[in-house]
């Protein structure tokens, strides 16, 4: 704001702190709990300063597993999770750039057919047509397998909408420059389109990464094997133990585990999602 | 290099149909420009021409060839566009390059074509830059560097000077005319201005609603205009407008009853409805006893060299005997003052009242009545 008035400085840094403390506790919560033994917990009052015992803590989830709740260690399941998570955030980018390419630059029957059944899809999320997915998925023998964990996710309104809007600013007359240039269709897509757009890819891809990452429900419907678990299930099956008490410190050990990556993607990710939002190339 | 031709071409979207049938002949490295109003349809001519739009009918041959259902690309033009369509994410230099790469190009062919090009146009510093870190004029130069480092048969530009400033708008016009004339590729060049078509054009198409209403050089649309149209789009301020009636030998009845008698100028047969056009340039002050026209001056206009002097017919109905006069600055004229004027010899233009075609085709070109009046008192002497 123009204006410089102490109070208001106060007031607005006041209000920030209290944001960033209610969002951050939680976190610093998980991570101060994850360094903990696992008697520390016994008492019901959550410690709120470091304990000894990170790194055993950590060694125990990422290479043993918790035997106790039938959890596998959480290296692989990481990597599966990532798998996931790549798998569908990437073939989401691909299959939304080239849907939104074929309904913005070319003219062929039942156009807006096609777009409008895309559009429809927004309203049916993976919760909704679950039954039948699932049916689909175990016809085509995709149950515990890579494939069926993110090919169904895959078809995305959100993001083609995102790229139809973006081609439509780009000027007719660019097209038509790589036209008489002798560009193809798909040369123009690749040569021009597609560096235009590495800004609105960047910023899909972190948040796309991280719906990917979150995915729980769909994991619990189709993996029965313990190689293609989550990590996102994993904490819920740790959580969740029959007849004894969770092991907070190890639960929330792989809570900051299952953290990391989606933290790594924005952190990463940063910079060319800034840079798009405030440099406009046209 | 190469000639174009354009016969009979039309063009609609649908049911209708926005050129009606529109034939150019374009000599090889000739420059000419199709000027009118916006929709007149010289766009889409250009674009039909670059291969960007259809052609519904009629032909369009370039170099010899007819390119109605071929690809811009294959049809060896290169086009400059209003806002020159640089690839954003490009350096000028790859701006340049591209097409030269799509083509096929050896890396040090194009480097070589690139630099010569970068070179004519004063772009060699800026080979390493972005489009957006250059100014206006910049942006413009590499848009005519990638249309002219493909040495292609023919330069199509869309209007490519109507983004910059005033100032800039007059340099570049003369580096694209000094640019064409020395590569001396053909090219055909689409604006709305006036002044931009009059100074580049070796010959001028003005269009009007999808109709090229007159193909000819800059002077000869200027002095000899072939419609009603024409002559109120080419120069500035507009010619005036006068309707009509033909008196056969006694002259035109105006209006206002005025009877107005233009020298040099054939007259149609009594009773023709007739518009009489006459550039404020070719008023002229004159003593009371031998004007052919009086003005009742509403206002003034002083641009230094010249005063324009707006305003009516004596006792003429409100907008139908408006006229202006361009008289020297040197004279001082105010509102309400009655100006005796006359028509330049030969000046006076004649147009059909009902179709606006131009009249006495014979006896009104510009030049014949003042030579062969000049011949004839050389004779006399």
């Amino acid at each position: 704001m123009v204006e410089n008035r102490p109070f208001l400085n106060l007031l607005s840094h006041l209000v920030l702190i209290v944001g960033v403390v209610i969002v951050a506790f939680p976190v610093y919560v998980a991570i101060i709990a994850s360094t903990r033994g696992p008697n520390d917990f016994m008492s019901g009052i959550i410690p709120l300063l470091p304990g000894p015992h990170t790194l055993e803590n950590y060694r125990e989830v990422l290479f043993a597993g918790v035997s106790t709740s039938g959890a596998p260690p959480i290296g692989p399941m990481m990597l599966n999770s990532l798998v996931m998570a790549l798998t569908i955030a990437i073939g989401k980018i691909a299959i939304s750039l080239l849907s939104a390419f074929a309904i913005v630059y070319f003219r062929f029957p039942f156009r807006q057919l096609a777009f409008w059944a895309i559009f429809i899809t927004l309203m049916l999320p993976v919760e909704v047509r679950i039954v039948p997915t699932f049916k689909v998925v175990a016809d085509l023998h995709l149950l515990d397998s890579y494939a069926g964990l993110s090919i169904p996710l895959i078809a995305s309104a959100t993001a083609t909408f995102l790229f139809r809007q973006f081609f439509l600013t780009v000027p007719d007359e660019l097209a038509e420059a790589a036209r008489v240039d002798g560009a193809g269709p798909m040369k123009f897509f690749r040569d021009i389109l597609l560096p235009l757009s590495r800004t609105n890819i960047a910023a899909l891809f972190v948040i796309l990464f991280i719906y990917g990452w979150n995915q729980y429900l769909w994991p619990l419907m189709i993996t029965t094997k313990p190689e293609y678990y989550t990590i996102v299930m994993a904490i819920k099956r740790m959580a969740d133990v029959a007849d004894a008490i969770p092991r907070w410190n190890v639960v929330m050990a792989t809570v900051v585990l299952a953290m990391l990556p989606p933290v790594l993607v924005v952190v990463l990710m940063q910079r060319l999602f800034v840079k798009g939002l405030i440099e406009s190339e046209k | 290099m190469s000639a174009i031709n354009i016969r009979n071409v039309r063009k609609s979207y649908g049911s209708v149909e926005v050129i009606h049938g529109v034939s150019i002949d374009i000599a090889d490295g000739e420059f000419i420009v199709i000027v009118g109003p916006s929709g007149c349809g010289k766009s889409t001519l250009l674009r039909m021409v670059a291969g960007l739009e259809t052609i519904t009918s009629g032909e369009i041959e370039i170099g010899g060839r007819v390119v109605n259902r071929l690809e811009p690309r294959e049809r060896d033009i290169a086009m400059v566009f209003q806002n020159y369509a640089l690839y954003p994410h490009m350096t000028v230099y790859d701006n340049m390059a591209y097409g030269l790469k799509i083509a096929g190009l050896s890396k040090a062919d194009i480097k070589t074509r690139v630099a010569k090009a970068a070179e004519m146009l004063q772009l060699t510093p800026y080979l390493d830059r972005k489009p957006r870190a250059l100014s206006g004029g910049q942006r413009q130069r590499v848009a005519m560097g990638r249309a002219l480092v493909r040495d292609p048969a023919a330069f199509l530009l869309d209007e490519p000077l109507s983004n910059l400033d005033a100032k800039l708008r007059v340099q570049m016009r003369l580096e694209i005319k000094q640019l064409q004339r020395s590569v001396g590729t053909t090219a055909l060049y689409v604006t709305h201005d006036q002044v931009e078509a009059m100074t580049l054009a070796d010959r001028l198409v003005v269009m009007h609603d999808g109709v090229a209403e007159q193909i000819d050089t800059p002077m000869a649309v200027y002095s000899r205009p072939a419609t009603t149209y024409v002559a109120g789009f080419i120069g500035s301020p507009a010619m005036n407008m006068l309707p009509a009636e033909s008196a056969g030998n006694r002259g035109l009845t105006l209006t206002n009853g005025a009877v107005v008698k233009p020298r040099g100028t054939r007259l149609p047969e009594a009773g023709r409805k007739v518009i009489l056009g006459v550039r404020p340039e070719h008023l002229v002050l004159v003593a009371p006893g031998n004007a052919d026209l009086e003005l009742d001056v509403i206002a003034i206009e002083t641009l230094g060299a010249d005063t324009l002097a707006h305003g009516k017919l004596p006792g003429a109905a409100n907008g139908d005997g408006d006229l202006v006069a361009r008289l020297p600055g040197s004279v001082s004229v105010k509102p309400g003052d009655r100006l005796p004027l006359a028509i330049g010899p030969g000046m006076a233009h004649l147009f059909d009242a009902g179709t606006g075609a131009r009249l006495g085709e014979v006896d009104l070109t510009v030049d014949a009545p003042t030579t062969r009046t000049r011949k004839k008192t050389a004779a006399e002497a």
